[in-house]
């Protein structure tokens, strides 16, 4: 996978859900804005104008509970999405999978590996994956006709990963920890916010496994609706900058639906053209390069918000040759004392002002009502290389520069989640200024 | 001849299975000859033709 120098973070990391969940749970439990309240369950909800009203039966008791706002997380099956008399729209995908976790010693690399009808499972696909703690995971597709039933039963999976297992040259002993079965959907609502509430994960949208995009695209919706609703909470933004959520994080699932699909069709060839197509790359791949890319899973990668209403000025993008474009995340940038740029960002608005020396007094005027705008912006000066000394961040090599496009003059935007609100090749202060309002929800002349 | 961009070599991935279909199985292998002869005039070159006749042929089951 591409891992460009300058980011922080590795491309991919494996962890499995129990992990995740850990780390979730510790991180709610050192945080005493949080009430955690198990055995817990909605028996009803009732959407105002001015809030929710929700009903909970727990072993304590029935009880009300006020909110101003609510994140529905509930899965898949989302009572809150049935109580609301919602419902999930899309298509359902021939081919069905077996997925069994089993524990091994074995050497394969850490990678994701298909195998495309192999003798261990003929007629389908099998994918084999490595996870951390020996833990292997094996994803078989199951035969047109075949019942779920008998393949789930218990002594079937063994016989089924046994011979996967043989096929791959493993003859060591190894144990059936976990499975279950899938197959792949492209469903989601219609709009992701229903009044005060808000759909987040599995409740809003179900995506296709393949490509890592189920918990990860949770993630993503958490992390877009939290710092907004974060600052609507605390009065510096008002409930206008909520209505950025659907049209930002359902157009996230659209696109995963457009790659997903394609990696379904590779992966479960519906029809006999896409079946005959589907053989004629994969035995051109033995010899040729150029086909092999078509099996490429298409893991997940950060969603651009092209289009988003707190980009409100893309045409700016056309003044730069390189970096990122408006809505997409930002990329990042390693500094000489081995920290990185986005490090320093803040909890707010991020200004990353490119400049040849100390800010001209237009852009320090611009900086200055940025700030007054929003109380926790921060600003960067990218200095050039070979500029005088002075404050910001010089950048000896020109990487930062490179990595962003950025002459002097140039001045980048971000958003609190480091998604690039717009750009500016020289500043344009009533843009800047309104974007940056936009962000806040604040009202724009 | 350069190497076509990925997303061009899908599309052309996509429009082929899906005009597979559309062809249907009686009609299939005549399409798919049809294609190439159609394929071999717009190339104009012999020799690549050739060989691309020849790759196609190496490691058919």
């Amino acid at each position: 996978m591409p891992h460009p120098p300058g980011e922080k973070y590795l491309p991919m990391y494996n962890l499995q859900q129990q992990y995740i969940e850990q780390f979730l749970h510790d991180a709610v439990a050192a945080c005493d804005l949080i009430d955690m309240r198990w055995q817990s369950e909605l028996t009803g909800i009732e959407c105002h104008a001015n809030g929710v009203s929700l009903g909970v039966s727990s072993p304590d008791g029935d009880y009300r509970c006020n909110a101003d706002y609510v994140l529905a997380a509930d899965g898949a099956r989302s009572p809150v999405r049935s109580m609301l008399g919602l419902r999930l729209k899309g298509e359902n995908y021939e081919g069905r999978y077996v997925i069994a976790d089993i524990r091994m010693d074995h050497d394969f690399p850490t990678e994701r590996r298909a195998f495309f009808e192999p003798s261990g499972n003929p007629g389908g696909t099998v994918l084999i994956h490595r996870q951390p703690d020996d833990i292997w995971r094996v994803d078989y597709q199951l035969k047109e006709g075949e019942s779920e039933e008998d393949a789930l039963r218990e002594e079937d999976i063994r016989a089924r990963v046994s011979a996967i297992l043989a096929d791959i040259g493993h003859t060591k002993p190894w144990e059936l920890e976990w499975w279950s079965i899938y197959s792949a959907n492209t469903l989601c609502l219609d709009d992701y916010r229903h009044g005060r509430v808000f759909f987040v994960g599995d409740a809003a949208h179900i995506v296709p496994i393949f490509g890592v995009r189920g918990l990860n695209n949770g993630l993503a919706d958490a992390h877009n609706i939290g710092w907004k609703l974060g600052l609507v909470l605390k009065g510096e933004a008002e409930d206008r900058l909520l209505g950025s959520y659907s049209p930002e994080r359902r157009g996230a699932t659209l696109d995963v639906f457009a790659n997903a699909t394609k990696s379904t069709r590779f992966m479960t060839p519906p029809t006999r053209g896409w079946r005959l197509a589907r053989e004629a790359a994969l035995s051109l791949s033995l010899k040729h390069e150029f086909p092999r890319s078509l099996a490429n899973p298409r893991q997940m990668q950060p969603y651009t918000y092209a289009g988003s209403p707190l980009s409100p000025y893309p045409h700016r993008d056309a003044d730069f040759a390189a970096g990122p474009i408006s809505g997409s995340a930002s990329p990042n940038a390693k500094l000489d004392d081995g920290t990185y740029l986005l490090d320093l960002a803040g909890d707010g608005m991020t200004a990353i002002l490119f400049c040849d020396g100390p800010a001209n007094t237009e852009q320090a005027t611009l900086l200055g009502q940025l700030h007054q705008c929003d109380k926790r912006l921060v600003t960067l000066l990218i200095r050039r290389q070979g500029s005088s000394s002075g404050a910001g961040i010089a950048d000896r090599n020109g990487e930062i520069a490179s990595i962003f496009g950025a002459q002097p003059g140039a001045l980048y935007l971000l958003r609190p989640d480091l998604h690039v609100a717009g750009r500016w090749k020289a500043i344009v202060p009533d843009e800047i200024l309104r974007t940056a309002n936009i962000c806040l929800g604040r009202p724009s002349s | 001849m350069s190497p076509m961009p990925f997303e061009d070599l899908e599309s052309a991935y996509e429009t082929l299975a899906t005009a597979i279909d559309s062809a249907g199985p009686e009609q299939e292998a005549m399409f798919l000859t049809r294609l190439a002869l159609l394929l071999s005039n717009e190339l104009g070159d012999i020799a690549v033709f050739r060989s691309a006749i020849q790759a196609a042929l190496e490691g058919l089951e």
